[in-house]
């Protein structure tokens, strides 16, 4: 066997891995959308979908048919090809996302020492689906909902970034395997725990889930930026919601409860359960949590966890320097 | 709003927790094609033409429960027997226009007409919601065991002439009350 067939190999395994994690993710985020309503019902005293299938099992089969044979209404007034373009940013943007995060020591599509950063950027263009699918919807609702999600967002990415600069900080990199690799003793949670709090609010508030999910609330703004949207196109959006919750799990898991690390158990099963518990605690905040006033998020965002956040990276950056071998 | 943070900070957790806890509780829905729902005996269901103990049909066709009917779901034409009882020639109620209010039951002169706990009677066509007379007569003589018409009223049937009803008096000659 010579060197390039050794590359080729190299490359395909590398391919094959990537195009797994691509379909994992998908898959499991389509796969929430049924656990999530089963979960509700549980915690309402009710059964949830268990018609299709054995408890419930092919409801996602029968959400598939359904949502893949809608038709696909394009509204005349709107503005056609931002009104295509959006869904398919939503989804393109958190897919592309799931490549930095390292599932187990071997799995994972990119080492990249800008790792965190790519999904800071990737959570930035996240913001433009929301806004050019309302902008283009040409609806008054959408258009209110787009700009409640753009402004949302956008405050949370300011603290959401800053929450994380004290892990960053700690691990000394912002590559995401060396963070992992850092938690070896100690998890992230312990000395970051402010900065857990203001992450998870943060990532709640970026994926536009319950408690924070004005841009869509149903009550005032009729489902906001996607009213005009139906079949695939919303499919894309609605799969791109619990896309961005598996990915936001996934990252905590990684940031802050040392990724796959574990006793007994093997890496990914570590990872796998930290992570389903993190989306369960997700489903648990939809299924208790009232929707705060617009204004009072806001403020929440500004004047709390912005200075929490401040305040955190601060007493690291501290810490830090006092516990570090003295340089002088 | 810092100070309000804490005890905000810990509803929130307590609900979590509080919403958490319902996983543990028993579901209030009824899986309902598995496992039957409890209907109260005083339930009002499909509707049903009961028989007198002797078997025979209870019903005279007096029409009291087609006037009674507030949606007017209820017709009936009236028969004679050779013995003079009255029976309904034909009686169809349209079940996909009946709201179930006993308002019938209660007008029954003769115990005829009875709601039973059943509600089961989903049709594809709306046609096959409307019974006809031998759909709605039963065997039995219903909630009512004992209850027999003819034995009581004062008509003249073949066999029961005037007065031998129970508790009646055989019918006095009037003139010989004349002074």
């Amino acid at each position: 066997m010579n060197g390039s067939t050794e590359m080729l190999v190299v490359v395909l395994a590398a391919m094959a891995q990537a195009l797994a994690i691509l379909a994992g993710a998908l898959l499991l985020a389509a796969v929430m959308t049924v656990v999530e309503r089963r979960l509700l019902g549980l915690w309402q005293d009710r059964h949830g979908p268990n018609r299709v299938g054995p408890w419930g099992s092919l409801q996602l089969v029968a959400d598939m048919i359904k949502i893949l044979f809608k038709e696909d209404w394009i509204p005349p007034f709107a503005d056609r090809a931002l009104f295509v373009l959006a869904p398919a940013i939503a989804m393109a943007s958190l897919l592309l996302s799931f490549m930095i995060i390292p599932w187990t020591p071997t799995w994972g599509v990119a080492d990249w020492h800008i790792g965190l950063l790519f999904f800071f950027a990737m959570a930035g263009i996240n913001v433009y689906a929301v806004l050019l699918g309302g902008w283009s919807s040409g609806n008054k609702y959408a258009l209110l909902g787009a700009m409640r999600a753009t402004a949302q967002t956008l405050s949370y990415e300011v603290f959401m970034g800053l929450s994380l600069m004290g892990v960053v900080a700690l691990a000394g990199s912002f590559n995401l395997r060396d963070i992992v690799a850092a938690q070896q003793g100690l998890w992230f949670i312990v000395p970051q725990f402010f900065g857990f709090c203001t992450f998870l609010v943060a990532g709640v508030a970026v994926t536009h889930r319950h408690p924070f999910d004005q841009p869509e609330a149903e009550q005032e703004l009729a489902d906001g930026y996607h009213i005009e949207y139906s079949g695939m196109k919303f499919g894309m959006f609605y799969v791109g919601e619990y896309l961005g919750m598996v990915l936001v799990s996934a990252l905590i898991v990684t940031l802050f409860f040392g990724g796959w690390h574990g006793p007994w158990l093997p890496p990914f099963v570590w990872f796998a359960l930290k992570t389903a518990a993190l989306l369960v605690l997700f489903v648990l905040l939809r299924a208790s949590l009232p929707r705060p006033r617009f204004d009072r998020m806001m403020s929440f965002g500004w004047r709390v966890c912005l200075p929490l956040t401040l305040i955190n990276l601060l007493v690291t950056g501290a810490a830090i320097l006092w516990l570090s071998p003295a340089a002088d | 709003m810092w100070t309000s943070l804490i005890p905000a900070t810990w509803s929130q957790l307590r609900t979590l927790g509080m919403v958490f806890r319902h996983a543990f509780r028993k579901r209030e829905t009824v899986s309902y094609p598995e496992e039957a729902v409890y209907l109260s005996p005083r339930f009002r269901g499909r509707i049903v033409l009961t028989r007198d103990p002797d078997g025979e049909e209870r019903c005279v066709a007096c029409n009291l429960c087609a006037v009674a009917c507030p949606v007017d779901c209820i017709a009936l034409e009236k028969g004679e027997a050779e013995d003079g009882r009255w029976y309904p020639a034909s009686f169809r109620i349209n079940f996909s226009r009946c709201i179930y209010c006993g308002m019938c039951e209660e007008a029954c002169p003769t115990s005829a007409i009875q709601l039973t706990p059943d509600f089961e009677m989903s049709e594809y066509r709306r046609q096959d919601m409307v019974y006809e007379k031998e759909d709605l007569q039963i065997d039995g003589p219903g909630k009512d065991h004992d209850y027999h018409f003819y034995k009581v009223a004062g008509l003249a049937i073949a066999g029961k002439g005037k007065g031998e009803a129970q508790d009646e008096k055989p019918p006095r000659d009037v003139r010989t009350l004349l002074p």
